[in-house]
């Protein structure tokens, strides 16, 4: 049961053939056999879910009107609030927190009826390529444990993989839904700037962050995508819009007549060959879908990753501020006679990874006085260049296509020492959160050269989402003819496993 | 190309709060150079006439109703906190300016 | 070192001041999320997770706060920035719950405007207009008690206990331009701009500008430049003046200590200092061995601000009246002398009396009552006027009461007592005291009879023309009717039956 779908999950639900509680038990061990070697949770809420689950039962035998996805487990990315269950962010300064309050993401999936198994792991605050930068320890990719699953949502798309859940939440930064997605042979979609609330979603970047749905198939994606999105009162730049019509464009899967922009930018050098291979045979099909498929330039992509690196650093400088030993989290130092300042130093010292200091000073001095016109001014303008870039690219075609990432996935360890060559990952990602547009990532194969899935990147021009899942429906659906069976039923077989 | 000396670090991270060790200093100040020395690219293209981006969306005037909402009890307020006393926030001595 | 006088200071040096307003907001809510405002809440109840800084919680502005900033900009002549934005003002402070306050930077809603403040001078009074640059808004921050130590002070503390109850009140910053030109009027400038301010604020009804509440706070920027220089001396920043006669006391202050300074040729540090009540001097703040950089950057979280032409112009069309005008008006129309009226201003009971006197009352009777037996009452239980518990309503009612003859003004008095001890309204008081004017002849007549027996001698003094002496009886007469006859017409009765015509 745990590697169907959630739609079919859903069925067997709606049918009696199974219960939530069943459904949840399996998932729980199932966690309980494999994530010993995933590591894709940092925290189980063994009880939570399965007295969630029983609600949702009863519910149903009470003969209620239940949601799509009701009774369903999900993973949820530690990075978004649960009130009363531990949030730490993959990071140490918060180990023990346990927030008073719901994100509205989980608001969403409670309403939904779906079923929280627990939090997933991720690079600390977010900020990585590989979930690598968790301070509890790295996840590892169910495709070959040697490798990253992507990040910074590393645990949220290794649990689907790994059949720990059918449905995860992650969040987008910078590519932090679609390339672990790419990397792990799941779909991932970052939706619309605003299309989902960012209220109870720690902070990391806040012009760019965006939460988004993730599963193993279009469908699921889209049911999950309609059930957190929506306009929110607690978020000012939530869109007061009606969220896009993502099911029922993945239910139709049409792209009869669509045009479809490769982005010339976004291939070719630096990209690898099986990556390359696997996104022209994935262009072929769309055609023969009856798409048509044309090449569009965006110049200014190549400033992208510089401009991104000087914005989020900046924003997440003054976003982490506020961990500071006062009011939450761990406190470090507090001896007789030391002062609010000197335990506020030594907690940051000791509570932040590498990586986040390494950004916190990046961001501080990009924004202080003299150099803030250089850095954070010019990577603004660069950000309204790639917009104008995109705006000009719709004009021409409905979306945009790229490989989601240039490699499939490298080694643990393999790039831990050179930022710059892990921050490189980003580089396709990356363009979709500086103009705020949707982006979704789902498998186009596995690179010959070395067995891993390759990511192909669908991006829409912004609260037009539905048009991803339109493109990401069809072709799924010629790639599943083509191969006979879901990608994921390559991945070998984990120790223990269901 | 300006590039970051480790007292510009050390003053850096002063201001972002965080107690460096000197090993941690020079690293970091390799880095860092590294890094600014790649991200400074955006300059090239950051010509004067074009307008920056601060949000990705153009929504304006996004307001709430002055209506009182419920707070969160004390014990919630002060649930997470690494010391409290008398329903408050407990912190070390402030060496700050007297506000 | 001998002290310098103030006149010795004005004979060298020109005074330039800068006027900074921090003005608490009486919106129900806080700025960015939806706690109650209440004053004197327990401590860390009236928090949420968006003004105690949780992480993932998001701010949403209070549309009242910007209706009340545009209000505010509107009334100081400003004008209003068509688009304008928040900034985060970065810097760590632990009553400062995300390490960064919300903020106005360089796109501020409301900009250029002025106030014309008159003050008596010299030759006569003059008036001054002082320019404002910039009207702008931002959050409070949560309060700090410093446990251990001497004196409660911050230094020498122990430790700090931190209360967020008023984090994320709204404020409103209002900046005003160099203020050169003033002379050794500098200090009363000041204390006149701020007064206006505060009636300004208070006709508008966005705030309770009290400042010993520190819902009204002003910084005061002083620096002296030598008469005919053109450049700006080194300016001192003083907080904490936290009433009008502190602005004068605190300018007049720095502007001896500065040219203390500079006569003995050190420089004037440019730095915070703290206001000290007690002895009127200020005293330095903590320097900081480096200047803080705030790395102001626009707050992503909250999307533009840019009111509506329509929305401006209607907010303009409902602007009340200006106070001086309205001082002006009211002088006129109640033709009050020039020291009634500044007493009735000095006691800020012209919104009472107003009100006392729209509800029907004469407008002499409603100040007398309200500036005598009133304020009276007030100062022995040391509140303000507005805080007695005694409203124009029933002040109305007391002065139609008296001027139907159904109470006189000794039995007024006993009301008013009355009322203010909480026993009701005036009508309600007069019915359990068992108050009635004694308005029956046969009655009083009866009484007089009493009297004049009782003091055969008295009334023999008053039928032979001396009538000063009618006063005893009439103290008798008063006494027999417990207070409850008309003196008036005790009086007149008393004549006619010691056989005088009136």
């Amino acid at each position: 049961m745990i590697r169907k779908s959630a739609v079919e999950m859903a069925a067997a639900l709606a049918k009696g053939e199974t219960t939530s509680l069943a459904l949840t038990q399996a998932h729980l061990d199932q966690i309980a056999a494999v994530d010993g070697a995933v590591h894709a949770f940092l925290h189980v809420d063994t009880e939570g879910a399965l007295a969630q689950a029983g609600a949702i039962d009863k519910a149903r035998a009470a003969g209620e009107k239940l949601s799509p996805l009701a009774g369903i487990p999900l993973a949820l990315k530690d990075v978004l609030t649960q009130k009363g269950v531990p949030t730490t962010c993959g990071s140490k300064i918060l180990e023990g927190w346990r927030p008073p309050y719901d994100s509205t993401v989980v608001t969403n999936l409670k309403r939904a009826g779906i079923v929280i198994l627990g939090k997933t792991n991720m690079d600390e605050f977010a900020m990585g390529s590989s979930t690598e930068n968790s301070a509890y320890g790295p996840t590892h990719n169910p495709w070959d444990l040697t490798r990253i699953p992507g990040g910074s949502g590393g645990g949220s798309s290794a649990a689907l993989a790994a059949f720990e859940a059918p449905l995860a939440i992650g969040t987008d930064t910078g590519g932090s839904i679609r390339q672990p997605a790419a990397v792990t042979g799941t779909v991932g979609v970052k939706p619309t700037y605003g299309g989902v609330s960012r209220y109870g979603l720690v902070a990391f970047s806040s012009s760019l962050d965006q939460a988004g749905p993730c599963a193993r198939t279009v469908l699921d994606t889209a049911l999950l995508h309609e059930a957190i999105a929506g306009h929110d009162v607690r978020d000012a730049t939530s869109i007061n819009a009606p969220v896009p019509q993502v099911v029922a464009a993945a239910k139709s899967g049409d792209v009869k007549g669509l045009k479809i922009g490769v982005i010339k930018e976004l291939n070719g050098d630096g990209y690898q060959a099986g990556v390359r291979t696997r996104f022209d045979e994935s262009l072929q099909l769309l055609a023969a879908a009856g798409a048509e498929i044309i090449e569009v330039s965006c110049p200014n992509f190549e400033y992208a990753l510089a401009a991104y690196y000087l914005i989020a650093p900046s924003e997440c400088s003054s976003n982490l501020a506020r961990f500071d030993a006062m009011r939450y989290g761990i406190r470090v130092g507090d001896e007789a006679g030391a002062s609010a300042e000197s335990v506020m130093n030594l907690t940051r010292e000791v509570g932040f990874g590498r990586e986040v200091k390494r950004r916190i000073i990046l961001g501080t001095y990009a924004l202080s006085s003299g150099y803030y016109d250089a850095y954070y001014g010019s990577a603004q303008k660069v950000r309204t260049l790639i917009t104008h870039d995109f705006i000009r690219a719709f004009e021409k075609c409905d979306v945009l296509v790229s490989p989601t990432c240039p490699t499939t996935a490298f080694k643990i360890g393999e790039k831990a020492s050179d930022p710059l060559a892990m921050y490189l990952n980003d580089i396709a990602t990356i363009p979709v959160n500086m103009a705020g547009i949707g982006g979704m990532s789902l498998p186009c194969g596995l690179a010959p050269e070395d067995g891993l899935p390759v990511g192909f990147q669908i991006m829409a021009p912004a609260m037009q989402d539905q048009r991803m899942y339109s493109v990401g429906a069809a072709l799924e659906a010629a790639l599943l003819s083509k191969w006979g069976a879901p990608l994921l039923s390559q991945i070998p077989a984990l120790a223990g496993s269901k | 190309m300006s590039s970051l000396s480790r007292s510009d670090v050390a003053n850096l991270a002063r201001l972002a709060r965080i107690d460096m060790s000197d090993s941690e200093l020079d690293a970091l100040s390799g880095e860092l150079d590294v890094i600014l020395n790649a991200v400074a690219r955006v300059q090239e293209v950051a010509r004067p006439d074009i307008e920056a981006t601060s949000h990705p969306l153009p929504l304006k005037n996004v307001y709430r109703p002055d209506v009182v909402q419920p707070s969160l009890s004390n014990a919630e307020a002060l649930s997470g906190a690494p010391a409290s006393e008398d329903e408050r926030f407990r912190v070390p001595q402030i060496l700050g300016e007297e506000a | 070192m001998s002290p310098v006088t103030y006149d010795e200071v004005l004979a060298k040096y020109e005074p330039v001041l800068g006027l900074e307003v921090h003005v608490e907001l009486n919106t129900k809510s806080k700025m960015f999320c939806g706690c109650t405002t209440e004053f004197g809440g327990a401590p860390n109840t009236q928090t949420c997770p968006v003004c105690l800084g949780m992480p993932g919680a998001l701010p949403v502005v209070n549309e009242k706060a910007i209706e009340s900033t545009i209000l505010i900009g509107l009334a100081l002549n400003c004008s209003i920035a068509p688009f304008s934005r928040f900034a985060r003002k970065n810097y760590f402070y632990p009553d400062m719950p995300k390490n960064f306050q919300i903020s106005q930077y360089d796109e501020p809603i409301c900009v250029n405007g002025y106030v014309d403040v008159a003050i008596d001078t010299d030759g006569g009074p003059q008036t001054f207009r002082v320019e404002i640059e910039r009207v702008h808004m931002e959050e409070d921050t949560g309060k700090s008690l410093h446990v251990g130590g001497a004196t409660g002070r911050i230094h020498g503390a122990d430790y700090s206990l931190l209360d967020y109850n008023r984090a994320g009140i709204p404020l409103v910053e209002i900046v005003t331009k160099i203020i050169p030109g003033t002379g050794k009027y500098a200090p009363e400038v000041a204390k006149a701009y701020v007064a206006e301010l505060r009636d300004i604020l208070r006709s508008l009804g966005v705030s309770d500008v009290r400042m010993e509440q520190g819902s009204l706070r002003c910084d005061a920027n002083v620096s002296l430049r030598l008469i005919g220089v053109e450049t700006l001396g080194t300016r001192s920043e003083t907080k904490n003046v936290n009433s009008l006669r502190s602005v004068e006391r605190a300018i007049r202050g720095e502007m001896i200590r500065h040219a203390e300074l500079l006569n003995k040729g050190e420089k004037v540090k440019q730095e915070t200092r703290h206001f000290q009540e007690d002895t009127g001097l200020t005293r330095s703040g903590r320097s900081k061995e480096q200047a803080e950089d705030y790395r102001y950057f626009q707050e992503p979280d909250l999307v533009p601000v840019a009111p509506d032409a329509a929305w401006i112009e209607t907010l303009r069309a409902g602007l009340p009246e200006q106070p001086t005008l309205r001082r002006k008006r009211l002088q006129s129309e109640w033709s009050v002398p020039d020291k009634e009226m500044a007493a009735m201003i000095n006691a800020d009971a012209l919104d009472i009396v107003e009100a006392t006197v729209k509800l029907g009352a004469d407008p002499a009777k409603a100040r007398s009552w309200w500036l005598g037996e009133i304020s009276r009452l007030a100062n022995e239980r040391e509140v303000a006027l507005t805080d007695l518990p005694i409203s124009p309503t029933d002040v109305a009612a007391i002065v139609a009461l008296i001027a139907e003859g159904e109470l006189t003004d000794k039995l007024a008095r006993q009301v008013i007592e009355g009322v203010v001890a909480g026993e009701g309204t005036p009508a309600q008081v007069i019915a359990a005291r068992g108050f009635k004017v004694v308005n029956d002849d046969s009655a009083l007549l009866a009484a007089i009879e009493v009297a004049c027996a009782a003091q055969p001698e008295t009334a023999q003094k008053v039928r032979d023309g001396h009538l000063p002496a009618a006063g005893a009886l009439i103290g008798i007469v008063m006494k027999e009717t417990k207070g409850q006859a008309d003196a008036a017409r005790v009086r007149e009765l008393l004549l006619q039956h010691l056989g005088h015509t009136i």
